[in-house]
């Protein structure tokens, strides 16, 4: 099937198109949507693109740190400003996946993709997205909830809270093939300290499910205490309490539950 | 409707029209003949398409053609220069680092995005560099060893 082509000057110009023509999908780095075309995908005809610069801003001078959703990981893992994300971005694909892969695709990325907007999660983003009448803002757990029914806005831009003390985010991809795997599971965490006890912590699981889910039990037991052993002990005995993992090509859920706990502790501990 | 794509291919102008969603990896290979880059997997996956758009690699499987207009493209037809091999595909031979060289052409343009910006890699970041790119045959170890070997070589051009 021939597919037309959509070129638009400016990101508000591509949100309408996307939000006027139904069987529209918005083309970013390619490497999501351009598979879909590659395997024939017919519930869309027509790919709309944006040369919109402001897709492709990083802003870390303000308040909150600003992350184009047209931003590449490569161009991401060039800014040292977003240093505390340089993991994550290392860890999704190769250069060549990193050099066309955006961050506002990511957040449409299905298990076991995805990696990035679980570090969105843990780190309470925001997301600026476009429905095609006027920009609106929806935090990212509101987002991810309503993510299909999202298909036809355009996200415009992501914004974090800076954080105060990089040391308080971490991060880890479990994949079974090295270097670069998809990942079995991939953990978030995001902890603030303040005065010794951990405050406001977030914890997100990837590759579980058809969108990131946070763990709220896990989240419980280190809230309003120190980061020590026996409190992540606690977060790591059941930190898939309330949350249902689905048997994937590369881990059942049995194993998910097995493993999670371990990575867990490992990633709170600061194991290797 | 198709769309008009002019780009420099292989250091050659080169004009064609194109069709709404069609990717450069058949661009390259239907349309200009260069049947360098491989069809893998058409999912990102294995990196035998892999090319370099303005110096980066890129999958052209999963690139739109009609994104590269105006843009430089490289493939492996551009590494050799007449009957010269290029220091990669020369190392590429000397290492046996291709068997059945269905992933050569894209991990020779994986190797070249990263001597182009550092013609001094780590074994690491060789590995790194070819990480996006599958070989079934050979265990990436002469590959590894054979990017490695390259960069100490001279280079025939540019």
């Amino acid at each position: 099937m021939s597919l037309s082509l959509k070129s638009c000057v400016t990101a508000a110009e591509a949100a309408a198109a996307l939000t006027n023509q139904r069987d529209a999908r918005y083309l970013g780095g390619g490497t999501l949507v351009m598979r879909d075309v590659n395997e024939g995908d017919a519930s869309f005809s027509t790919l709309v693109r944006t040369s919109d610069r402001a897709l492709k801003r990083l802003e870390a001078a303000g308040p909150r740190l600003v992350i184009g959703a047209g931003v590449t990981y490569a161009a991401l893992l060039a800014e040292r400003d977003f240093a505390f994300l340089h993991p994550v971005a290392r860890s999704i694909g190769g250069p060549a996946v990193r050099n066309m892969g955006t961050i506002g695709g990511n957040m449409f990325a299905p298990a076991p993709f995805g990696d990035f907007t679980t570090a969105l999660l843990a780190l309470d983003a925001t997301v600026l997205l476009h429905g095609g009448y006027s920009p609106r803002e929806a935090g990212i757990g509101e987002f991810l909830a309503a993510r299909e029914r999202n298909l036809n806005a355009l996200v415009l831009a992501v914004s974090l809270p800076r954080a105060a003390n990089p040391e308080a985010f971490r991060y880890r991809k479990v994949a079974r093939v090295k270097p670069k795997g998809d990942a079995v599971l991939t953990i978030a965490a995001h902890f603030p300290p303040s005065g010794g006890r951990v405050s406001g912590a977030r914890i997100a699981f990837g590759s579980m499910g058809a969108t990131p889910p946070r763990a709220k039990s896990a989240e419980r037991a280190l809230e309003g205490r120190a980061l020590g052993a026996s409190n992540i002990a606690a977060a790591a005995a059941a930190p898939l309490e309330g949350l249902s993992p689905i048997d994937d090509a590369l881990a059942s859920a049995r194993y998910q539950r097995e493993v999670a706990g371990v990575h867990l502790r490992r990633l709170l501990s600061g194991e290797a | 409707m198709k769309i008009p794509l002019h780009c420099r291919h292989n250091g050659r102008d080169v004009a064609l029209f194109v069709d709404g969603g069609t990717n450069l990896l058949v661009a390259l290979r239907e349309q200009l003949g260069d049947l360098t880059p491989k069809f893998g997997c058409g999912q990102g996956g294995c990196g035998a398409c892999t090319v370099l758009v303005d110096g980066a690699a890129h999958l052209s499987c999963l690139t739109l053609a009609a994104n590269v207009d105006g843009r430089f493209v490289e493939t492996l037809e551009s590494l050799k220069d007449g009957p010269r091999l290029h220091p990669l595909q020369q190392a590429l031979m000397d290492h046996f680092a291709a068997q059945c060289g269905y992933c050569a052409p894209g991990m020779l343009m994986a190797a070249k995005a990263l001597h182009d910006r550092n013609p001094g890699p780590t074994r690491a970041e060789v590995v790194e560099a070819i990480s996006g790119n599958i070989c079934r045959c050979t265990g990436y170890e002469a590959i590894i060893e054979a990017v490695l070997d390259a960069a100490q070589r001279p280079r025939v051009r540019a």
